[in-house]
């Protein structure tokens, strides 16, 4: 298996907060690895530092190291917008843009200068098809996407990641919004997008890790407790604290 | 006293203070129009005003308020849009930055007549404008930027910051996330904003007398050389509004219809203040709706 992300000695302070203290992960290409962990584990905060959306926030200082294949990360003269097109981010609430099916999926083309209509087309209906679901709005893409479902708007937000082509999915939760209906159609995508994407997500349910998963990290008060197949970790973990979390013995 | 009582006083006493907003806002407006519309022809809308005798009309003035907004709001949107948008998307949290809000909230409280004698002895005096719509324009432009800036600011913060979040994470620029998801997300807030500032811009008067000035010269309207002293869109002429027009009259008016000539300019300055204000709403949700979904 080929690493695809590697990241080394990563810690993070919000001023003088420390809320990870030096995460080894690295991910693997086309796998599913969830991250797990109780609240405030810093889960989700090690993810958000993998497409560098951490720099938003005021007062965060960052160390260690992090790979995108050969790239730097996190080096000076790093594209931070160019990373962030090749690794994606789907948040846990749905997020669709206060515009029409066809324009929110093909919007982060559109602004990075790829008008062809075409082009856009083929894109989007591909990115659609991806994210299943072609079939239920194919006949009304000029439709607003604020019209949608939730579980349908989360696959919109999927569908408009998937557009820009990606190599890394991050996803934060991204199902926790939804209802056990759309929750599963969400993991049937991410199953048939591993074929062709590196998908990292943040996860509070177990179940779901042990569904879709390949690999699972245990995070706990921001150090990363255990990492490896999501078999071993359900199965037989190798740290005491892992298996009473899941376990429910605590979290 | 128990509690059932008390709150039956209570709904009494909100009932009361809101019938008493109403009634003097329908008394006012339900006035000028009464005395005003009878007054309203087809000719006293089309034809230019009289000093001495009866029968003069507003043409002129309705035009030049019309145009002193159009030229007010050219200058004084680009500014607010660009203020509004630092304020909202850059501008970090400082002593600067507040320092900055408090001198806009100090300006938009500023008295009319001050704001105006300050354009009249820098503009009109200094810069050697005269008086001028143009003088006018930036005079207005000085109660309209604090408005309208505060206004695009609130309109950019209010959409949800998961908008920003999603377009960042997009590869999008933050510029490009600005104009092409928050701001279009915003422009219904943005617009009613500058319909109802437009309202309060067309109803001014203190700060016109002394910058636009109180005469209407003849117009001709079939001059398009603006540079023309009597194009109508000379933006170097004298020109009275309608309400510099109510005051003129009223104050110094040696026409014998008087009477006619204010009443029937105050109610065409109401019905389209009125206009304005009604239409802000509609146009803010058609274009909402516009822009949710592309046709």
């Amino acid at each position: 298996m080929q690493p695809i992300i590697t990241s080394q000695d990563v810690k993070l302070s919000y001023g003088a907060f420390e809320a990870l203290h030096g995460i080894d992960l690295d991910f693997n290409q086309n796998e599913i690895t969830a991250l797990i962990g109780p609240s405030g584990c810093g889960k989700s905060t090690y993810l958000r530092c993998l497409n560098r959306m951490n720099d938003l926030i005021e007062g965060v200082t960052i160390t260690g190291s992090f790979k995108l294949k050969d790239l730097d990360m996190y080096a000076e003269d790093t594209d931070v917008v160019e990373l962030r097109r090749q690794v994606g981010m789907v948040f846990q609430q749905p997020i669709p843009f206060p515009m029409s099916i066809f324009d929110n999926v093909s919007y982060g083309l559109k602004l990075n200068g790829r008008p062809d209509k075409n082009f856009l087309e083929e894109r989007v209906e591909e990115s659609l098809k991806q994210a299943a679901l072609w079939d239920e709005v194919k006949d009304d893409l000029n439709k607003s996407a604020l019209e949608l479902s939730g579980g349908q708007q989360q696959r919109i937000s999927i569908a408009r990641v998937l557009a820009v082509r990606p190599d890394v999915i991050l996803m934060d939760e991204p199902t926790s919004a939804l209802d056990p209906i759309s929750s599963a159609q969400i993991e049937d995508t991410l199953l048939q997008l591993k074929k062709e994407y590196t998908i990292i997500m943040v996860t509070h349910n177990m179940q779901q890790a042990t569904r879709v998963s390949d690999k699972t990290a245990f995070f706990n008060l921001g150090n990363l407790i255990e990492a490896d197949s999501t078999e071993k970790i359900f199965m037989n973990p190798a740290k005491q604290e892992t298996d009473d979390y899941i376990n429910g013995k605590f979290g | 006293m128990n509690a059932k009582r008390n709150d039956h006083l209570a709904t009494g006493i909100i009932y009361a203070l809101v019938g008493i907003v109403v009634i003097i806002l329908f008394g006012l407006i339900g006035y000028i129009l009464v005395s005003g519309v009878p007054h309203l022809s087809w000719h006293f809308l089309t034809s230019p005003s009289k000093s001495f005798a009866a029968g003069g009309g507003i043409r002129d003035q309705l035009f030049n308020s019309v145009y002193l907004l159009v030229l007010t709001l050219l200058i004084s949107f680009p500014l607010a849009l660009g203020a509004g948008i630092y304020l909202s998307e850059y501008a970090p949290d400082n002593w600067l930055t507040s320092l900055m809000r408090t001198a806009i909230e100090v300006l938009s409280s500023l008295p009319s007549v001050v704001v105006g004698l300050f354009a009249y002895l820098v503009f009109v005096i200094q810069f050697q404008i005269g008086f001028s719509i143009l003088a006018g324009a930036i005079a207005l432009t000085f109660f309209n930027l604090p408005l309208l800036t505060r206004n695009i600011e609130t309109s950019l913060s209010s959409v949800p910051n998961l908008q920003r979040e999603a377009g960042i994470a997009l590869g999008l620029s933050s510029w490009k996330t600005i104009t092409g998801i928050i701001l279009p997300a915003a422009v219904p807030g943005i617009l009613t904003g500058v319909i109802l500032s437009a309202g309060r811009v067309f109803g001014e008067a203190a700060a016109l007398i002394y910058t636009a000035g109180q005469s209407a010269p003849a117009l001709n309207y079939a001059n398009w050389n603006i540079f023309d002293t009597n194009s109508f869109l000379n933006p170097f002429r004298p020109a009275e509004t309608l309400a510099v027009h109510i005051w003129k009259v009223n104050a110094e008016g040696i026409v014998p219809d008087i009477d006619v000539v204010s009443n029937g300019t105050a109610a065409v300055l109401i019905i389209v203040i009125l206009a304005f204000n009604l239409s802000a709403r509609y146009v803010g949700n058609r274009l909402y709706r516009r822009l949710t979904s592309s046709k």
